[in-house]
């Protein structure tokens, strides 16, 4: 086993320039059926469990997807207002434990200005046993002009407790459209790793006023995210608003609700498995070509081992595992691509949603993915171990005299 | 024409081949004998050179000895295990425990070390002992060179190596197919009179195929392969 070791180690040194090429051709495919997989599953499961600490939206006749990722997400356009009096309505439900509704309309250069009550930050665990906390300052006066950052949003903009701002009006930034108000930041969130990160908190009346806003709509609101006393609730709320109302949209559950949009672009992820596996394909038969190629030049070498006495076994175990060994340097380097391709993504995805993927969460493709492209190499060696299986000695032990 | 030599009475014949024979086809399809040697024994210890002129099927012979090629007949009896009669893992063994061989053209490993091609003349035997590879090294004037590789030494230290590597696994016989071939005149007789010391000091015999009038003339045992081998020598490649 040593001498097979001591084989497959000059051999990979022999060949660098081929070996290198190869485990690099691993080590991205490696890298990127695991970053595949490792995104699908994390948002999925990060997406359908993030709901700030809500069961349900309620808004504005339309798509309840739309509705959860415009509250919820703060993405997405809003479908539309709903009056002060539905919100008055639910919020005196007897079903509904906490009503609290949310104004949006206003950004800050890119960054989203919501309008919300004390509450959400009083009240709300957004997961159960944490609240919002303050890392700096106090909490907005909700009669004044005043402002709490997200973390995420704080950071990016460079605002601190004390600083001023002028909002802009909608929700994509236009550097023409900037509102007169100034508001005062108040205080800044401790992250949170929720979209509320990325969110500039301003008190409800705030929002609804500013001006240029359509007076007549001043005590509209845009969403109104609720708790519920029970699961049932949701059910008879949901038959209460959407089948047998038209006016109103009540989005729940919200975890089912991001679950049918994974649905929807589920195709997606299929593609991306698929061309990751055919990479991986590629990559072993990588191996194999490399490998092939060289035993012209191996010939000579393998004629001398078995003129010392090596076994035709022992050469075909050695070209079978020097492929494994490819395989492996391949994933140990494709756990670096990995890592690379994963901070983008989860980059991407903080930067969209304030929402942070656990990137180094164990998943078990970290284990098969490695397994599987080492046995898929060794496969790709067989061909080659076959060949110099059957080198045959005398005749590359030249010269025959 | 050498003198025929037969092996000084009472000691044990090392080698003893009896009715050896070996064919190939031709391209043209035709079966051709190569080799065809009835009667060939060599003592254990004894040094023995045959003449023999290109194509006339002496490396062919000592690739049948060393077990490289499957008999098509006959018998090889190397220290009582008959190598004809062996399968090719058998052989492969047979070969790596009990044979040491020099080549021509040295057949260095060129990805390995000095010391890494001694060992692996050993790995296959009884197993490497990198002690023993170092001292053997060092018996052929190569201390110094044990992490060199094969093509930064002159062609005569390349041959001491390949002696090394010979002997490294302590040998009950050494085949060497035109030792000296590849050497200029100095180097052929320093590495022709290293490798019947060593074989001497470790109780190898040696049998050394040559053309080479001035090996030969070195051998107190020549024998003509000619003489030998039965087999057509217009045949013969």
């Amino acid at each position: 086993m040593k001498t097979i070791g001591l084989i497959i180690l000059r051999s990979l040194r022999q060949h660098l320039l081929s070996t290198t090429i190869t485990a690099l051709s691993i080590a991205l495919a490696g890298g990127l059926l695991m970053s595949v997989w490792v995104v699908k599953v994390q948002s999925q499961t990060t997406f359908t469990q993030v709901n700030t600490g809500f069961d349900a939206v309620l808004g504005a006749r339309g798509s309840k997807l739309q509705l959860v990722l415009n509250a919820i997400f703060h993405l997405e356009a809003s479908p539309g207002n709903l009056a002060y009096s539905d919100y008055e309505f639910i919020r005196r439900h007897p079903a509904v434990k906490l009503a609290i509704p949310i104004a949006v309309g206003d950004n800050l250069r890119g960054y989203r200005i919501v309008g919300t009550g004390p509450e959400l930050f009083s009240d709300v665990e957004y997961v159960p046993g944490r609240k919002f906390t303050l890392a700096t300052g106090t909490l907005f006066n909700p009669a004044a002009k005043e402002a709490v950052l997200g973390d995420f949003v704080a950071r990016k903009l460079g605002l601190h407790a004390g600083d001023t701002f002028h909002p802009f009006h909608g929700l994509i930034y236009d550097e023409k459209n900037q509102h007169a108000e100034s508001y005062l930041v108040t205080g800044i969130l401790a992250p949170s790793n929720t979209p509320a990160d990325k969110v500039i908190w301003i008190p409800l009346h705030g929002l609804q006023t500013m001006a240029g806003h359509d007076p007549r709509a001043a005590t509209d609101v845009s969403a109104v995210l609720i708790q519920l006393r029970s699961p049932t609730a949701g059910f008879m709320l949901d038959m209460m608003y959407n089948k047998q109302g038209n006016r109103l949209t009540f989005a729940y559950p919200i975890g089912a609700i991001m679950a049918e949009l994974f649905n929807k672009i589920g195709w997606f992820d299929q593609v991306l498995t698929l061309i990751s596996y055919l990479v991986a394909l590629v990559s072993a038969g990588g191996v194999l070509v490399a490998i092939y190629n060289s035993m012209a030049a191996r010939r000579r070498d393998i004629a001398i081992l078995r003129a010392l006495g090596a076994r035709r076994r022992t050469i075909f175990s050695a070209i079978v595992l020097e492929a494994a060994a490819i395989g492996l340097l391949g994933m140990i380097a494709a756990f670096a691509a990995y890592a690379v391709i994963l901070t983008g993504v989860a980059t991407v995805i903080r930067n969209q949603t304030g929402v942070l993927l656990n990137t180094w969460a164990y998943n078990p493709v970290m284990l098969w993915a490695p397994l599987g492209m080492i046995a898929l190499c060794a496969l790709g060696g067989l061909l080659p171990a076959w060949k110099a299986y059957r080198t045959d000695i005398a005749g590359n032990l030249a010269p025959v005299s | 024409m050498g003198a025929f030599v037969r092996p000084i009475a009472g000691l044990m014949s090392l080698l003893s081949i009896t009715a050896l024979q070996k064919s190939f086809r031709s391209p043209e399809g035709e079966r051709k004998t190569i080799v065809d040697v009835p009667a060939f024994t060599l003592a254990a210890g004894q040094q023995l050179a045959l003449r023999g002129e290109s194509g006339s099927g002496k490396t062919t012979f000592l690739h049948l000895i060393a077990g490289i090629l499957a008999a098509d007949s006959g018998s090889i009896h190397i220290d009582g295990r008959d190598m004809a009669a062996l399968g090719e893992s058998g052989r492969d063994r047979l070969r790596a425990e009990s044979i040491g061989y020099i080549f021509q053209t040295f057949n260095l490993l060129q990805g390995y070390s000095v010391l890494e091609n001694v060992m692996l003349g050993m790995a296959f035997g009884a197993g490497s002992d990198q002690t023993r590879a170092a001292a053997m090294l060092d018996r052929v004037g190569l201390s110094h060179r044990l992490k060199h590789y094969p093509r930064q030494l002159s062609t005569g230290q390349q041959q001491r190596v390949a002696v090394a590597r010979a002997l490294a696994n302590h040998p009950k016989l050494v085949l060497a197919d035109e030792p000296t071939g590849n050497l200029d005149h100095k180097n052929a007789r320093e590495s022709l009179a290293l490798i019947r010391e060593t074989c001497r000091e470790n109780g190898a015999a040696l049998l050394l195929v040559s053309h080479d009038p001035g090996v030969l003339a070195s051998f107190e045992a020549v024998q003509d392969f000619s003489a030998l081998n039965r087999a057509d020598q217009e045949a013969a490649r």
